[in-house]
């Protein structure tokens, strides 16, 4: 047992949890049918030639004159839903990935370059980032979305900027209780150069709190991105993803044309609850207070 | 205690300072107002008489100090949109947003709590089980794709109740309200559930957390020594310990749930600030904006300040400290 590695050993304890197991599984899958979107999706709908208004606004298991079953309808473009549901998954993991990533990076310098540097500057920097975690991400991301203007790259700065602070605050923590320890004092000694030793020492033992606020804040990034396309100051409309697709359907709901809208909130359901359900294994993994 | 006070009172005020200034660079040194007060086709002259009208002409420090000063006498400019005061626009549709706010804040915290508590205190039961899976639901999904999916089922499909707007209202002390009409009820109901939706999940798994520590440790296992009945050990302790925790997130809730109203009042059509400000986002209408968001910023710092003043009623020890 002691010759297996922490991965091992923490693969072993995760698989415990069916639910864990079957949600991580459902992540996998929902990246891979995304990153595979072009080779098993019945069409491009992004292509207008492929497209037939005659087809537009048809229930579930319609055949089309493509020829084959619309399995989830198609919207109000003719568009087959489960190909525009594909698409648009690509979209909104992209979003939720690169936004957390760069949360992460931004959050954790700061994090634990301000447990580092100590005192004033640690003061400084923790009272701002406590003062941003006051105000909740969605409105954030909703006023810097409206002051950068529409796009792509303003939408992943304004979901960063929004929640960067959690990992910074979490990194802080962390890493303050590694600062103190004896290894660290060693450590630190010795000759070696500071961005070394909290590289290769104080960054490793920070990370299983990181990990548990990571997956939390990637599904949270895909859903505000999500919310954002809905409210219409999120993606532009020549980037279709989950959230915008809800939105283009909101208008049929009241005339009972369900599916355009509850199908690809499906679908972003899923991925959301799945990836939390993981973040939730974890952190009991984590946590030293459920230790049996 | 009072120095304690007066010293987060102090902070609050920097605080407010600092977030008036990121609120008015953030909105109107970026991007140039004048385009939006003016068409391009105006004479030369035109233009420069206007930039010197609205002060524009001046240097950004000064221009803030003339800003500063007049929303300190409450004076935010006119809506670009509206035509008319903004202050006067805000405080016209505040009353439906504080309406829909309340409802579901303390709808969520006396279903929530007690739910919490429970799932807590039995965490094997299979009701436990199924109070944090439908938490874990409320958690993750969406706030806006709950809201389609409530108008579908209760307002389409069945046709129980209205899917939008707020219904008859009845005036008291000068301001209209929906809760005292039965239809202005009906049509409260919906959007309040689906807010509340989101902090009842969160109030329940908070519970929960608490009180599923809280059981484990010794202040517990000696009040059960004591002889106290488990009904006084979860009231007079339990409840006791994770009230800090709760106070807080409802107190900061109570806040979040005025940005999470901006969703939920679009999608039920409700005319409160949370419609005006993504109206006034979509419509360039900047000093909706900037009322808006300095308005949001107070609300927060206030409802801050407060939490840290019951933190000191609430534990003893932060009391006791403070009295030194």
């Amino acid at each position: 047992m002691s010759e297996a590695s922490p991965v091992a050993r923490f693969w072993a304890e995760f698989r415990e949890s069916k639910v864990a197991v079957a949600a991580l599984a459902v992540v996998v899958l929902m990246i891979g049918l995304a990153l595979l979107a072009p080779l098993v999706a019945p069409q491009d709908p992004y292509d207008l030639a492929n497209l037939s208004l005659s087809d537009a606004r048809r229930p579930p298991g319609f055949v089309g004159s493509g020829g084959y079953t619309h399995w989830l309808g198609t919207d109000a473009q003719g568009r087959d839903l489960l190909s525009a549901i594909l698409y648009g998954l690509r979209i909104s993991l992209q979003m939720g990935l690169v936004a957390g990533a760069l949360a992460f990076t931004l959050g954790v310098a700061l994090g634990i370059g301000a447990a580092y540097a100590g005192g004033r500057r640690e003061a400084f920097i923790m009272r701002v980032i406590d003062l941003q975690l006051a105000f909740p991400a969605i409105l954030l991301a909703l006023v810097l979305s409206a002051m950068l203007g529409q796009g792509k790259l303003q939408l992943i700065a304004a979901l960063a900027a929004a929640q960067y602070a959690y990992f910074a605050r979490t990194a802080h923590g962390a890493a303050s209780a590694e600062r103190g320890k004896d290894y660290v004092e060693a450590v630190l000694s010795t000759p070696l150069p500071p961005m070394r030793v909290v590289w290769r020492h104080i960054f490793p033992n920070c990370l299983p709190p990181l990990i548990v606020v990571a997956t939390v804040q990637v599904a949270s990034a895909i859903a505000l991105e999500a919310t954002l396309s809905f409210l219409g100051v999120g993606l532009p409309v020549t980037e279709p993803s989950l959230g915008m697709l809800i939105s283009n359907g909101f208008q049929y709901m009241l005339s009972g044309r369900y599916w355009i809208s509850i199908y690809p909130g499906i679908a972003l359901i899923v991925l959301i609850v799945a990836i939390n359900l993981v973040g939730d294994r974890i952190r009991d993994q984590v946590n030293p207070r459920l230790k049996r | 205690m009072l120095g304690h006070v007066a010293i987060r009172l102090l902070q609050a005020l920097v605080v407010m300072l600092v977030m008036s200034m990121l609120v008015f660079v953030g909105v109107y040194a970026i991007g140039n107002p004048i385009d939006v007060l003016i068409g391009p086709d105006v004479s030369q002259e035109l233009r420069l008489q206007t930039i010197a009208r609205y002060g524009l002409d001046r240097p950004l420090w000064e221009q803030y100090f003339t800003f500063l000063g007049r929303v300190l006498h409450g004076d935010f400019g006119r809506s670009f949109v509206f035509g008319m005061p903004v202050m006067e626009l805000i405080l016209s549709r505040l009353p439906a947003t504080l309406e829909l706010t309340l409802a579901a804040v303390f709808g969520a915290a006396l279903i929530g709590i007690p739910a919490g508590i429970y799932a807590g205190y039995r965490p094997d039961s299979v009701a436990a089980k199924l109070i944090m899976t439908v938490s874990i639901l409320g958690f993750s999904v969406p706030t806006f794709w709950i809201g389609l999916v409530l108008i579908m089922a209760f307002a389409v499909e069945l046709q129980w109740l209205p899917a939008g707007g707020r219904g008859e209202t009845v005036s008291l002390f000068g301001v209209q309200w929906s809760f005292l009409t039965a239809n202005g009820l009906s049509h409260l109901l919906l959007p309040a559930l689906n807010l509340a939706l989101f902090k009842l999940a969160l109030m329940t798994r908070l519970a929960r957390a608490g009180t599923r520590e809280t059981m484990l440790t010794d202040t517990v296992k000696f009040a059960r020594a004591a002889g106290l009945s488990e009904w006084t050990v979860l009231r007079r302790h339990v409840l006791r310990l994770i009230a800090i925790p709760l106070v807080t997130v409802f107190g900061l809730e109570f806040a979040s749930t005025l940005a999470f109203a901006v969703v939920t009042e679009t999608i039920f059509s409700w005319p409160g600030i949370g419609k005006l400000i993504i109206d006034s986002i979509q419509s360039l209408d900047r000093p909706v904006m900037v009322a808006y968001l300095m308005l949001v910023a107070f609300v927060f710092i206030t409802i801050n300040f407060l939490v840290d003043l019951a933190y000191v009623g609430l534990d003893p020890r932060l009391r006791k400290g403070g009295a030194r």
